[in-house]
């Protein structure tokens, strides 16, 4: 796999490990938080973390679709596939996201609901055409990446003039989530010393909408790419900048990523969605102008006003702590949840949806550096 | 197909399709049987035409398996649902190092199924099973309505004797042991999901669908008692084959990522599904365990068979109350490799 591998390399990486140990200052930490779940993926995947010195802790942040996902949201999808009229159709990781009550489309499907996993939105059109009589519904989840191909999807559905397609709309945003971050007054929420910007995310938007954070909040951005040694080069670009005192927006993800983005992809969004006044995120609560919808030109492909949906809210346990994981106050094995109640079986947080979750990326990657956390409970039996 | 006097209407194997009348246990059954299965898998305990065989084993244990398949697409790149029960089901025999003797196949057929399908299934069913040496001597069919089945479902049994002086179980895994597989990882599983209704994509990877009884027999020759155990990591791929073990046996794994072979195909496939080949799915591979002092001797005899030519040593059993299987990344770093939850579901972006 070249163009992939290159970017695993182990001598690589630890010539990168070597230059962060030297360059780390030992009187002083260091807290870095990856927004994107697909960092911490990797961050656990492939053990970034065992070639960091001990002062450098990564927190890993909400960006993760499906995670962020809320209850309501996910009650909702359900109640529209049980509807004998409906097809549902998804990206396969929704599919075990829990609802209110223990339910989910996993168990929904089973219990005869039309749900079909596909791994694009183009699939969702063709079953559409191919079955006429059926109303297709394209539950459309995640940041700004996944918002490009739901806009062709709905600028598809309407060439063609589609009359059994909509959309369940659940695009999110990245800078507003980050804003959130940064501003959420926690006192118990430790002080970020910079952050991983997303890679898909930013071939996007490109890097000039993270402008803000260091300019108003002075805090680094070294947007990276998804693969181990992007990450372990961004980390070493952030050590420089804390160690320099600069707050910039640095690209490592050069070879996707420009600061003005994908700006067809982005006048396609901006023509067929608009802003939410709020949106609820999972661990998160409501955050304004965070989310998008159908313009009004777009409306008869919004599942939400086709159906009439009026989202209900639901709430989470109250022992959880993905808001406190979430904003690096607590770590996934400070919640009395973690590893009991809450596993990848049966998550009970947001952070434990999905494999880019933090705690579910410590659970199936990173637990056996906490011993005593697994075995406070059974491990599989 | 324990009818030995064909009778019924010829079966149009080119363009005709199952019947309810294919399982009713009358004439057009017993065309059925006669002329897909007997045919198909032909040899002198069937020809008796008795509802069951009569074989002699000779001394020694005897050990027994009974597997299912429901595998779709039923056609995919490197076999099919055919060779991969007969395949399969001597390898469920094989790990424990016995030698595999005779097999049973049940059929349950959709009502629709095209007959030519099930002439080709049952044709590589018994080409697969010459291979082997290891004949199908009963079996039994039955139709069932539209819908209440996909194509075709395979049940099968095997039994087979196991040398004397040999122990093999899951939980004989012991710190120390020696982690040997036998090749590239991934390949089956790819090869399958390449050919599914809504995500087909090019891909020149091939099932790896093989009987692995010949290769347990060059091994058994050459470290004998040595050998703590072996398993083929089917479905849930290597991670859930080494978690298994590790549980039955009350230690912890460690293996290294970078003595893993994944073939460039099955790797670049899997990065663009989102999947990780550790928890796809092979069916002509194994891992041994063995005492480390045999290890190198295991080796050298794997890597001179056909089917163990990419063998190499993965890891080690090490001692561990929590039963991890831990793994060095290529990368230098450490991590879990964990069992699934659930089925493995691609991941969005």
């Amino acid at each position: 796999m070249k163009h992939v591998d290159e970017y695993r390399d182990g001598n690589l990486a630890r010539g990168i490990a070597r230059r962060i140990a030297v360059e780390a200052r030992t009187e002083r930490s260091y807290r870095f938080m990856e927004f994107c779940g697909g960092h911490t993926h990797a961050i656990s995947r492939y053990g970034v973390e065992d070639l960091l010195p001990a002062n450098i802790r990564m927190i890993h942040g909400p960006g993760c679709p499906v995670c962020v996902l809320p209850m309501g949201r996910v009650d909702d999808a359900i109640a529209l596939a049980k509807r004998p009229e409906v097809t549902l159709c998804v990206y396969g990781d929704l599919m075990r996201v829990p609802g209110s009550n223990g339910s989910s489309l996993l168990k929904a499907k089973a219990a005869g609901a039309d749900i079909r996993m596909v791994y694009s939105t183009l699939d969702a059109i063709k079953i559409a055409e191919n079955e006429p009589a059926r109303q297709l519904v394209f539950f459309a989840i995640g940041f700004e990446t996944t918002t490009p191909p739901t806009a062709m999807a709905v600028r598809l559905a309407q060439k063609k003039r589609l009359t059994n397609f909509s959309i369940f709309c659940n695009h999110v945003l990245t800078p507003s989530a980050i804003q959130k971050i940064l501003q959420a007054g926690d006192p118990d929420a430790v002080e970020i010393d910079g952050f991983i910007g997303p890679a898909h995310v930013s071939t996007i938007i490109g890097t000039t909408p993270y402008q803000r954070f260091a300019t108003e909040f002075h805090k680094p951005v070294v947007v990276a790419g998804f693969e181990p040694l992007d990450v372990a080069q961004a980390i070493l670009m952030l050590v420089r900048q804390v160690n320099e005192g600069r707050a910039e927006i640095e690209n490592q993800y050069i070879r996707a990523v420009s600061a003005e983005g994908n700006r067809k992809a982005q006048a396609e969004i901006a023509d067929i969605f608009e802003l939410r006044e709020s949106f609820e995120w999972r661990g998160l609560g409501e955050i304004p102008r965070s989310a998008l919808r159908l313009r009004e030109p777009y409306a008869q492909f919004d599942a939400e006003r086709r159906f009439a949906i009026v989202t209900r809210p639901a709430r989470d346990n109250p022992a959880c702590e993905c808001g406190a994981i979430l904003r690096g106050s607590k770590r996934p094995q400070q919640c009395k949840l973690f590893g009991g109640a809450c596993t990848p079986e049966t998550p009970m947080g947001a952070c434990m949806v999905s494999s880019e979750g933090s705690c579910a990326a410590y659970w199936a990657y990173g637990r056996f550096r906490d011993r005593e956390t697994a075995s406070r409970k059974a491990v599989v039996s | 197909m324990n009818k030995s006097e064909p009778l019924g209407r010829k079966l149009d194997l080119r363009s005709g399709r199952v019947d309810l009348s294919h399982g009713s246990g009358g004439r057009a059954m017993a065309r059925l049987v006669a002329d897909v299965f007997h045919k198909a898998f032909d040899n002198e305990f069937l020809r008796a035409g008795n509802d069951q065989s009569v074989f002699d084993i000779g001394g020694g244990r005897m050990v027994m398996t009974t597997d299912g398949y429901v595998v779709s697409p039923l056609f995919f790149p490197g076999g099919d649902i055919g060779d991969l029960a007969v395949n399969g089901t001597i390898n469920d025999i094989a790990m424990a190092g016995a030698k595999p003797l005779y097999m049973s196949a049940s059929f349950i057929l959709e009502e629709g199924f095209p007959l030519a399908d099930l002439a080709r299934i049952a044709q590589s069913m018994g080409d697969a099973s010459r291979a082997a040496n290891v004949p199908i001597i009963t079996g039994d069919t039955k139709v069932v309505e539209h819908g209440k089945a996909d194509g075709v479902f395979i049940s099968t049994a095997c039994v087979g004797v196991v040398p004397p002086g040999l122990y093999l179980s899951g939980d004989q895994a012991r710190p120390g042991d020696v982690i040997l597989l036998s090749g590239s990882i991934g390949d089956h599983g790819v090869a399958v999901m390449s050919k599914r209704e809504n995500l087909s994509f090019e891909t020149q990877v091939l099932s790896d669908t093989a009987a692995l009884h010949d290769l347990v027999a060059v091994m058994v020759e050459a470290a004998g008692a040595s050998i703590r155990l072996m398993r083929d990591p089917t479905r849930g791929g290597l991670a859930a084959t080494l978690n298994e073990i590790a549980h039955q046996s009350r230690v912890g794994i460690r293996i290294d990522e970078a003595s893993i072979l994944v073939r460039p195909q099955v790797a670049a496939a899997c990065e663009l599904l989102g999947l990780d080949p550790l928890f796809v799915a092979n069916e002509g591979k194994l891992v041994v365990f063995v005492a480390p002092e045999a290890a190198d001797k295991l080796l050298a005899a794997m890597r001179a068979h056909p089917l163990g030519g990419d063998a190499a040593r993965i890891g080690a059993v090490i001692e561990d109350d929590h039963c991890f299987v831990q793994m060095t990344t290529a990368f230098g770093g450490g991590r879990i490799v964990d069992w699934l939850s659930g089925e493995q579901l691609p991941r969005i972006c």
